[in-house]
Protein backbone atom coordinates (compact mmCIF):
# COMPACT_ATOMS: atom_id res chain seq x y z
CA UNK A 1 0.00 0.00 0.00
CA UNK A 2 1.37 3.43 -0.88
CA UNK A 3 2.45 6.06 1.62
CA UNK A 4 -0.17 7.60 3.88
CA UNK A 5 -0.44 11.38 3.36
CA UNK A 6 -3.41 12.32 5.54
CA UNK A 7 -5.15 10.54 8.37
CA UNK A 8 -8.03 12.31 10.09
CA UNK A 9 -9.67 10.50 12.99
CA UNK A 10 -12.58 11.24 15.27
CA UNK A 11 -13.17 14.69 13.76
CA UNK A 12 -15.88 16.77 15.34
CA UNK A 13 -16.85 20.26 14.25
CA UNK A 14 -19.87 22.53 14.60
CA UNK A 15 -20.30 26.14 13.58
CA UNK A 16 -21.49 28.28 16.45
CA UNK A 17 -25.14 27.79 17.14
CA UNK A 18 -25.63 25.15 14.46
CA UNK A 19 -25.86 21.37 14.30
CA UNK A 20 -22.45 19.66 13.97
CA UNK A 21 -21.23 19.21 10.38
CA UNK A 22 -18.63 16.64 11.42
CA UNK A 23 -19.16 14.09 14.19
CA UNK A 24 -16.56 11.38 14.67
CA UNK A 25 -15.61 11.57 11.00
CA UNK A 26 -12.56 9.73 9.68
CA UNK A 27 -10.68 10.11 6.40
CA UNK A 28 -7.46 8.81 4.86
CA UNK A 29 -5.56 9.82 1.78
CA UNK A 30 -2.64 7.92 0.27
CA UNK A 31 -0.11 8.98 -2.34
CA UNK A 32 -1.51 8.76 -5.86
CA UNK A 33 -5.14 8.51 -4.72
CA UNK A 34 -7.88 10.66 -6.23
CA UNK A 35 -10.87 10.85 -3.97
CA UNK A 36 -14.25 12.45 -4.59
CA UNK A 37 -16.06 13.91 -1.59
CA UNK A 38 -19.79 14.20 -2.25
CA UNK A 39 -22.63 15.36 -0.06
CA UNK A 40 -25.48 17.82 0.18
CA UNK A 41 -24.98 21.57 0.27
CA UNK A 42 -23.85 22.57 3.73
CA UNK A 43 -22.82 19.00 4.61
CA UNK A 44 -19.36 20.21 5.62
CA UNK A 45 -17.28 19.31 2.56
CA UNK A 46 -15.49 22.67 2.39
CA UNK A 47 -15.00 22.59 6.17
CA UNK A 48 -13.29 19.22 5.80
CA UNK A 49 -10.76 20.63 3.30
CA UNK A 50 -10.18 23.68 5.51
CA UNK A 51 -9.57 21.39 8.49
CA UNK A 52 -7.00 19.42 6.46
CA UNK A 53 -4.85 22.52 5.97
CA UNK A 54 -5.51 24.02 9.39
CA UNK A 55 -7.64 27.00 8.36
CA UNK A 56 -10.33 25.64 10.66
CA UNK A 57 -9.50 23.80 13.89
CA UNK A 58 -11.75 20.84 14.69
CA UNK A 59 -13.30 20.73 18.15
CA UNK A 60 -12.46 17.04 18.43
CA UNK A 61 -10.22 14.55 16.68
CA UNK A 62 -6.68 14.46 15.38
CA UNK A 63 -5.00 15.36 12.11
CA UNK A 64 -1.96 13.49 10.88
CA UNK A 65 -0.43 14.90 7.72
CA UNK A 66 2.75 13.87 5.93
CA UNK A 67 3.79 11.60 8.75
CA UNK A 68 3.32 13.97 11.69
CA UNK A 69 0.57 14.99 14.07
CA UNK A 70 -0.56 18.56 13.31
CA UNK A 71 -2.08 20.63 16.09
CA UNK A 72 -1.06 24.30 16.12
CA UNK A 73 -0.73 27.00 13.46
CA UNK A 74 3.02 26.41 13.16
CA UNK A 75 2.48 22.73 12.25
CA UNK A 76 0.16 23.66 9.43
CA UNK A 77 2.49 26.05 7.62
CA UNK A 78 4.34 23.06 6.19
CA UNK A 79 1.06 21.23 5.47
CA UNK A 80 -0.21 24.16 3.39
CA UNK A 81 2.96 24.15 1.31
CA UNK A 82 2.57 20.44 0.57
CA UNK A 83 -1.23 20.33 0.14
CA UNK A 84 -2.49 23.06 -2.20
CA UNK A 85 -6.07 24.19 -1.63
CA UNK A 86 -7.97 25.60 -4.58
CA UNK A 87 -10.71 27.89 -3.25
CA UNK A 88 -14.29 27.82 -4.44
CA UNK A 89 -14.18 31.44 -5.60
CA UNK A 90 -11.00 32.35 -7.53
CA UNK A 91 -11.57 35.99 -6.53
CA UNK A 92 -10.74 35.04 -2.95
CA UNK A 93 -7.43 33.69 -4.10
CA UNK A 94 -6.21 36.22 -6.64
CA UNK A 95 -5.27 39.37 -4.80
CA UNK A 96 -2.06 40.52 -6.46
CA UNK A 97 -2.27 43.14 -9.19
CA UNK A 98 -0.82 41.00 -11.98
CA UNK A 99 -1.05 37.31 -12.85
CA UNK A 100 2.73 36.82 -12.64
CA UNK A 101 2.87 38.37 -9.17
CA UNK A 102 -0.01 36.26 -7.96
CA UNK A 103 1.52 33.02 -9.19
CA UNK A 104 4.86 34.07 -7.66
CA UNK A 105 3.31 34.82 -4.25
CA UNK A 106 3.46 31.20 -2.99
CA UNK A 107 7.01 30.39 -4.19
CA UNK A 108 8.30 33.68 -2.73
CA UNK A 109 6.66 32.84 0.60
CA UNK A 110 8.43 29.48 0.48
CA UNK A 111 11.73 31.34 0.32
CA UNK A 112 12.51 31.28 -3.40
CA UNK A 113 14.44 34.25 -4.81
CA UNK A 114 12.63 36.56 -7.26
CA UNK A 115 14.64 35.05 -10.12
CA UNK A 116 13.68 31.50 -9.13
CA UNK A 117 10.08 32.58 -8.63
CA UNK A 118 10.05 34.07 -12.11
CA UNK A 119 11.29 30.77 -13.55
CA UNK A 120 8.59 28.86 -11.66
CA UNK A 121 5.93 31.33 -12.85
CA UNK A 122 7.05 30.86 -16.46
CA UNK A 123 7.12 27.09 -16.16
CA UNK A 124 3.75 26.82 -14.39
CA UNK A 125 1.95 29.18 -16.76
CA UNK A 126 3.46 27.35 -19.74
CA UNK A 127 2.33 23.99 -18.33
CA UNK A 128 -1.26 25.28 -18.23
CA UNK A 129 -0.97 27.12 -21.55
CA UNK A 130 -1.44 30.50 -19.86
CA UNK A 131 1.84 32.22 -20.87
CA UNK A 132 -0.09 34.99 -22.61
CA UNK A 133 -1.75 36.03 -19.34
CA UNK A 134 1.45 36.66 -17.33
CA UNK A 135 1.31 40.45 -17.49
CA UNK A 136 -2.47 40.77 -17.23
CA UNK A 137 -4.18 42.55 -14.35
CA UNK A 138 -5.97 39.87 -12.31
CA UNK A 139 -9.27 41.69 -11.93
CA UNK A 140 -9.68 42.04 -15.70
CA UNK A 141 -9.50 38.26 -16.30
CA UNK A 142 -12.59 36.30 -17.39
CA UNK A 143 -14.14 33.75 -15.01
CA UNK A 144 -12.48 30.82 -16.77
CA UNK A 145 -9.10 32.53 -16.90
CA UNK A 146 -9.38 33.34 -13.21
CA UNK A 147 -10.03 29.70 -12.37
CA UNK A 148 -7.01 28.49 -14.37
CA UNK A 149 -4.74 31.23 -12.97
CA UNK A 150 -5.77 30.38 -9.40
CA UNK A 151 -4.88 26.73 -10.17
CA UNK A 152 -1.52 27.90 -11.53
CA UNK A 153 -0.98 29.85 -8.30
CA UNK A 154 -1.51 26.67 -6.28
CA UNK A 155 0.59 24.47 -8.59
CA UNK A 156 3.47 26.97 -8.45
CA UNK A 157 4.04 25.83 -4.87
CA UNK A 158 4.68 22.32 -6.22
CA UNK A 159 2.33 20.61 -3.76
CA UNK A 160 2.09 16.83 -3.31
CA UNK A 161 -1.66 16.97 -2.76
CA UNK A 162 -4.35 19.05 -4.43
CA UNK A 163 -7.56 19.92 -2.61
CA UNK A 164 -10.12 21.12 -5.14
CA UNK A 165 -13.25 22.89 -3.90
CA UNK A 166 -15.86 22.98 -6.68
CA UNK A 167 -13.21 23.64 -9.29
CA UNK A 168 -15.49 23.11 -12.30
CA UNK A 169 -18.19 25.54 -11.14
CA UNK A 170 -19.38 28.12 -13.63
CA UNK A 171 -16.93 27.14 -16.35
CA UNK A 172 -17.88 26.94 -20.02
CA UNK A 173 -17.48 23.56 -21.76
CA UNK A 174 -14.17 24.42 -23.40
CA UNK A 175 -12.56 25.68 -20.18
CA UNK A 176 -14.02 22.77 -18.23
CA UNK A 177 -12.51 20.27 -20.72
CA UNK A 178 -9.21 22.11 -20.49
CA UNK A 179 -9.28 21.90 -16.70
CA UNK A 180 -10.09 18.17 -16.80
CA UNK A 181 -7.22 17.63 -19.26
CA UNK A 182 -4.80 19.47 -16.96
CA UNK A 183 -5.95 17.67 -13.82
CA UNK A 184 -5.84 14.15 -15.28
CA UNK A 185 -2.28 14.77 -16.44
CA UNK A 186 -1.09 15.86 -12.97
CA UNK A 187 0.69 13.36 -10.69
CA UNK A 188 -0.64 14.75 -7.37
CA UNK A 189 -3.01 12.97 -5.03
CA UNK A 190 -6.33 14.82 -5.03
CA UNK A 191 -9.38 15.38 -2.91
CA UNK A 192 -12.14 16.71 -5.13
CA UNK A 193 -15.38 18.34 -4.01
CA UNK A 194 -17.92 18.74 -6.77
CA UNK A 195 -21.55 18.27 -7.70
CA UNK A 196 -20.51 17.69 -11.30
CA UNK A 197 -20.83 13.89 -11.75
CA UNK A 198 -18.99 13.78 -15.08
CA UNK A 199 -16.12 15.85 -13.67
CA UNK A 200 -15.82 13.49 -10.68
CA UNK A 201 -16.03 10.36 -12.83
CA UNK A 202 -13.22 11.53 -15.08
CA UNK A 203 -10.84 12.67 -12.37
CA UNK A 204 -11.38 10.52 -9.28
CA UNK A 205 -11.09 6.78 -8.66
CA UNK A 206 -12.65 6.52 -5.19
CA UNK A 207 -15.46 8.36 -3.51
CA UNK A 208 -16.71 9.09 -0.02
CA UNK A 209 -20.02 10.60 1.00
CA UNK A 210 -20.28 13.12 3.80
CA UNK A 211 -23.66 12.84 5.49
CA UNK A 212 -24.78 13.22 9.06
CA UNK A 213 -21.29 14.29 10.08
CA UNK A 214 -19.72 11.00 8.94
CA UNK A 215 -17.65 10.05 5.92
CA UNK A 216 -18.55 6.73 4.35
CA UNK A 217 -17.00 4.99 1.35
CA UNK A 218 -19.32 4.75 -1.59
CA UNK A 219 -18.81 2.36 -4.51
CA UNK A 220 -17.87 4.20 -7.68
CA UNK A 221 -20.16 1.87 -9.63
CA UNK A 222 -23.07 3.68 -7.95
CA UNK A 223 -22.52 6.52 -10.43
CA UNK B 1 -0.08 56.12 -27.54
CA UNK B 2 1.91 59.29 -27.11
CA UNK B 3 5.65 59.51 -26.57
CA UNK B 4 4.98 60.40 -22.95
CA UNK B 5 3.56 56.94 -22.30
CA UNK B 6 6.96 55.39 -22.92
CA UNK B 7 8.63 57.45 -20.18
CA UNK B 8 9.38 55.51 -16.98
CA UNK B 9 6.54 56.08 -14.47
CA UNK B 10 9.13 56.88 -11.77
CA UNK B 11 10.46 59.77 -13.83
CA UNK B 12 6.93 60.98 -14.50
CA UNK B 13 6.12 60.85 -10.79
CA UNK B 14 9.24 62.80 -9.83
CA UNK B 15 8.69 65.32 -12.64
CA UNK B 16 5.11 65.92 -11.52
CA UNK B 17 6.17 66.28 -7.90
CA UNK B 18 8.98 68.67 -8.79
CA UNK B 19 6.68 70.73 -10.98
CA UNK B 20 4.09 70.99 -8.19
CA UNK B 21 6.73 72.13 -5.69
CA UNK B 22 8.06 74.83 -8.01
CA UNK B 23 4.58 76.07 -8.98
CA UNK B 24 3.43 76.35 -5.37
CA UNK B 25 6.38 78.63 -4.70
CA UNK B 26 5.62 81.00 -7.62
CA UNK B 27 3.91 84.37 -7.14
CA UNK B 28 4.58 86.50 -10.24
CA UNK B 29 1.82 86.54 -12.91
CA UNK B 30 4.18 85.82 -15.86
CA UNK B 31 5.69 82.83 -14.06
CA UNK B 32 2.24 81.46 -13.14
CA UNK B 33 0.94 81.90 -16.69
CA UNK B 34 4.06 80.15 -18.00
CA UNK B 35 3.44 77.28 -15.57
CA UNK B 36 -0.12 76.90 -16.83
CA UNK B 37 1.15 77.05 -20.42
CA UNK B 38 3.66 74.28 -19.62
CA UNK B 39 0.90 72.12 -18.17
CA UNK B 40 -1.26 72.68 -21.26
CA UNK B 41 1.73 71.79 -23.43
CA UNK B 42 2.26 68.57 -21.45
CA UNK B 43 -1.44 67.74 -21.74
CA UNK B 44 -1.30 68.21 -25.51
CA UNK B 45 1.86 66.08 -25.72
CA UNK B 46 0.19 63.38 -23.63
CA UNK B 47 -2.86 63.55 -25.94
CA UNK B 48 -5.32 63.58 -23.07
CA UNK B 49 -8.93 63.64 -24.19
CA UNK B 50 -10.08 67.28 -23.80
CA UNK B 51 -13.67 66.52 -22.67
CA UNK B 52 -13.00 64.35 -19.60
CA UNK B 53 -9.93 66.39 -18.66
CA UNK B 54 -11.86 69.66 -18.63
CA UNK B 55 -14.63 67.99 -16.62
CA UNK B 56 -12.10 66.89 -14.00
CA UNK B 57 -10.59 70.37 -13.82
CA UNK B 58 -14.09 71.84 -13.52
CA UNK B 59 -14.78 69.48 -10.61
CA UNK B 60 -11.65 70.76 -8.89
CA UNK B 61 -12.59 74.40 -9.51
CA UNK B 62 -16.14 73.76 -8.36
CA UNK B 63 -14.70 72.45 -5.11
CA UNK B 64 -12.86 75.75 -4.59
CA UNK B 65 -15.49 78.10 -5.93
CA UNK B 66 -16.57 79.46 -2.53
CA UNK B 67 -13.05 80.26 -1.46
CA UNK B 68 -12.38 81.97 -4.78
CA UNK B 69 -15.56 84.07 -4.63
CA UNK B 70 -15.06 85.08 -0.99
CA UNK B 71 -11.35 85.94 -1.20
CA UNK B 72 -11.71 89.33 -2.96
CA UNK B 73 -14.14 90.43 -0.24
CA UNK B 74 -12.20 89.07 2.72
CA UNK B 75 -8.66 90.22 1.85
CA UNK B 76 -8.17 93.85 2.90
CA UNK B 77 -6.94 96.32 0.29
CA UNK B 78 -7.89 98.80 -2.42
CA UNK B 79 -11.56 98.16 -3.43
CA UNK B 80 -12.07 97.64 -7.17
CA UNK B 81 -15.79 96.88 -7.25
CA UNK B 82 -18.37 97.34 -4.55
CA UNK B 83 -21.14 94.79 -4.14
CA UNK B 84 -23.94 95.30 -1.61
CA UNK B 85 -21.75 97.59 0.44
CA UNK B 86 -18.73 95.25 0.42
CA UNK B 87 -15.65 96.14 -1.57
CA UNK B 88 -13.75 93.53 -3.56
CA UNK B 89 -10.08 94.35 -3.15
CA UNK B 90 -7.60 94.06 -5.99
CA UNK B 91 -5.28 92.17 -3.61
CA UNK B 92 -8.07 89.65 -2.96
CA UNK B 93 -8.84 89.30 -6.65
CA UNK B 94 -5.20 88.67 -7.38
CA UNK B 95 -4.98 86.12 -4.55
CA UNK B 96 -7.96 84.24 -6.04
CA UNK B 97 -6.43 84.28 -9.52
CA UNK B 98 -3.14 83.09 -8.05
CA UNK B 99 -4.78 80.06 -6.41
CA UNK B 100 -6.82 79.30 -9.53
CA UNK B 101 -3.74 79.37 -11.78
CA UNK B 102 -1.60 77.27 -9.45
CA UNK B 103 -4.17 74.59 -8.76
CA UNK B 104 -5.15 74.19 -12.40
CA UNK B 105 -1.56 74.10 -13.60
CA UNK B 106 -0.66 71.37 -11.08
CA UNK B 107 -3.85 69.38 -11.62
CA UNK B 108 -3.46 69.52 -15.39
CA UNK B 109 0.14 68.35 -15.11
CA UNK B 110 -0.92 65.44 -12.89
CA UNK B 111 -3.60 64.45 -15.40
CA UNK B 112 -1.14 64.76 -18.29
CA UNK B 113 1.75 62.81 -16.78
CA UNK B 114 0.03 60.37 -14.42
CA UNK B 115 -3.60 60.27 -15.60
CA UNK B 116 -3.05 57.51 -18.15
CA UNK B 117 -0.99 55.39 -15.75
CA UNK B 118 -2.56 52.08 -14.62
CA UNK B 119 -2.92 52.16 -10.82
CA UNK B 120 -0.79 49.01 -10.72
CA UNK B 121 2.06 50.68 -12.60
CA UNK B 122 1.75 53.68 -10.31
CA UNK B 123 2.06 51.35 -7.30
CA UNK B 124 5.12 49.65 -8.75
CA UNK B 125 6.70 53.00 -9.55
CA UNK B 126 6.14 54.11 -5.95
CA UNK B 127 7.75 50.88 -4.72
CA UNK B 128 10.74 51.40 -7.01
CA UNK B 129 11.09 54.91 -5.59
CA UNK B 130 11.58 53.19 -2.21
CA UNK B 131 8.35 54.33 -0.65
CA UNK B 132 7.51 52.28 2.46
CA UNK B 133 6.36 48.81 1.40
CA UNK B 134 3.29 48.94 3.63
CA UNK B 135 2.09 52.12 1.97
CA UNK B 136 2.50 50.66 -1.52
CA UNK B 137 0.74 47.41 -0.56
CA UNK B 138 -2.11 49.33 1.04
CA UNK B 139 -2.46 51.28 -2.19
CA UNK B 140 -2.43 48.14 -4.36
CA UNK B 141 -4.87 46.30 -2.08
CA UNK B 142 -7.17 49.31 -2.26
CA UNK B 143 -7.09 49.26 -6.05
CA UNK B 144 -7.94 45.56 -6.04
CA UNK B 145 -10.69 45.98 -3.44
CA UNK B 146 -12.33 48.83 -5.32
CA UNK B 147 -12.60 46.59 -8.38
CA UNK B 148 -14.08 43.75 -6.29
CA UNK B 149 -16.47 46.08 -4.45
CA UNK B 150 -17.53 47.57 -7.77
CA UNK B 151 -18.27 44.15 -9.20
CA UNK B 152 -20.12 43.07 -6.07
CA UNK B 153 -22.15 46.30 -6.12
CA UNK B 154 -23.12 45.80 -9.76
CA UNK B 155 -24.08 42.17 -9.17
CA UNK B 156 -26.32 43.09 -6.26
CA UNK B 157 -27.81 46.08 -8.08
CA UNK B 158 -28.57 43.91 -11.10
CA UNK B 159 -30.18 41.29 -8.87
CA UNK B 160 -32.28 44.07 -7.32
CA UNK B 161 -33.28 45.38 -10.73
CA UNK B 162 -34.16 41.87 -11.85
CA UNK B 163 -36.75 41.85 -9.06
CA UNK B 164 -38.23 45.12 -10.20
CA UNK B 165 -36.33 47.59 -7.99
CA UNK B 166 -36.46 51.18 -9.22
CA UNK B 167 -34.70 53.90 -7.25
CA UNK B 168 -37.33 56.33 -5.95
CA UNK B 169 -37.21 58.87 -3.22
CA UNK B 170 -39.20 56.79 -0.75
CA UNK B 171 -38.64 54.80 2.39
CA UNK B 172 -38.51 51.45 0.61
CA UNK B 173 -35.81 52.62 -1.80
CA UNK B 174 -33.61 54.09 0.90
CA UNK B 175 -34.04 51.06 3.10
CA UNK B 176 -33.15 48.74 0.21
CA UNK B 177 -30.06 50.81 -0.57
CA UNK B 178 -29.14 50.63 3.10
CA UNK B 179 -29.42 46.84 2.95
CA UNK B 180 -27.31 46.85 -0.22
CA UNK B 181 -24.46 48.77 1.40
CA UNK B 182 -24.77 46.80 4.63
CA UNK B 183 -24.59 43.55 2.67
CA UNK B 184 -21.55 44.81 0.78
CA UNK B 185 -19.81 45.55 4.09
CA UNK B 186 -20.57 42.11 5.49
CA UNK B 187 -19.51 40.38 2.30
CA UNK B 188 -16.29 42.40 2.10
CA UNK B 189 -15.44 41.36 5.63
CA UNK B 190 -16.12 37.71 4.76
CA UNK B 191 -14.12 38.04 1.60
CA UNK B 192 -11.18 39.61 3.37
CA UNK B 193 -11.15 36.64 5.75
CA UNK B 194 -11.27 34.18 2.84
CA UNK B 195 -8.51 36.10 1.06
CA UNK B 196 -6.34 35.94 4.16
CA UNK B 197 -7.05 32.20 4.42
CA UNK B 198 -6.03 31.75 0.77
CA UNK B 199 -2.86 33.73 1.44
CA UNK B 200 -2.03 31.56 4.43
CA UNK B 201 -2.54 28.47 2.23
CA UNK B 202 0.19 29.79 0.02
CA UNK B 203 2.63 30.21 2.87
CA UNK B 204 1.88 33.78 3.95
CA UNK B 205 3.17 34.39 7.47
CA UNK B 206 2.90 38.17 7.68
CA UNK B 207 5.79 39.28 5.53
CA UNK B 208 5.31 40.26 1.93
CA UNK B 209 7.73 39.03 -0.66
CA UNK B 210 8.28 41.30 -3.61
CA UNK B 211 8.80 40.61 -7.28
CA UNK B 212 9.63 44.25 -7.84
CA UNK B 213 13.23 44.66 -8.86
CA UNK B 214 15.08 47.84 -9.71
CA UNK B 215 14.78 48.76 -13.37
CA UNK B 216 17.41 50.85 -15.15
CA UNK B 217 16.41 54.30 -16.34
CA UNK B 218 16.65 54.70 -20.13
CA UNK B 219 18.33 57.56 -22.00
CA UNK B 220 14.87 58.71 -23.07
CA UNK B 221 13.94 59.10 -19.40
CA UNK B 222 17.09 61.15 -18.72
CA UNK B 223 16.22 63.45 -21.62
CA UNK B 224 12.69 63.87 -20.27
CA UNK B 225 13.99 64.65 -16.78
CA UNK B 226 16.47 67.21 -18.20
CA UNK B 227 13.63 68.87 -20.13
CA UNK B 228 11.60 69.18 -16.95
CA UNK B 229 14.53 70.52 -14.99
CA UNK B 230 15.03 73.19 -17.67
CA UNK B 231 11.32 74.08 -17.57
CA UNK B 232 11.49 74.38 -13.79
CA UNK B 233 14.51 76.68 -14.04
CA UNK B 234 12.75 78.90 -16.55
CA UNK B 235 9.80 79.23 -14.17
CA UNK B 236 12.15 80.17 -11.32
CA UNK B 237 13.94 82.74 -13.52
CA UNK B 238 10.59 84.26 -14.52
CA UNK B 239 9.72 84.50 -10.84
CA UNK B 240 12.95 86.35 -9.94
CA UNK B 241 13.71 88.60 -12.95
Amino acid sequence: MSELLFRLTGLGFAYRGAAPVLADAAFELRRGERVAVVGANGAGKTTLLHIMVGLVRPQAGSIEAFGALRQVEKDFIEVRARAGLLFQDPDDQLFCPTVAEDVAFGPLNLGRTPAEARTIVGRTLAMLGLEALAGRITHTLSGGERRLVSLAAVLAMEPEVLLLDEASNALDDATRERLIGILTALPQAMVVISHDEDFLARITRRRVRLAGGKLAAEPVSAL
Amino acid sequence: MSGLATIDPRVRLLATGGFALVVVGLGQPPALLAALALAVLAAVAARVRPGPTLRRLAALDGFMVFVLVLLPFSVPGEPVVTLAGHGASSEGLWRAADILLKSNAVALMVLALLGALEPVDLGHALARLRLPERFVLLFLFTVRSIALLGREYHRLRQAMRARGFIMRCDRHSWQSLGYLFGMMMVRSLDRSERTLAAMRCRGFTGRFPSLIEPRPVAARDHAFAALFLAAGLILIILEHP
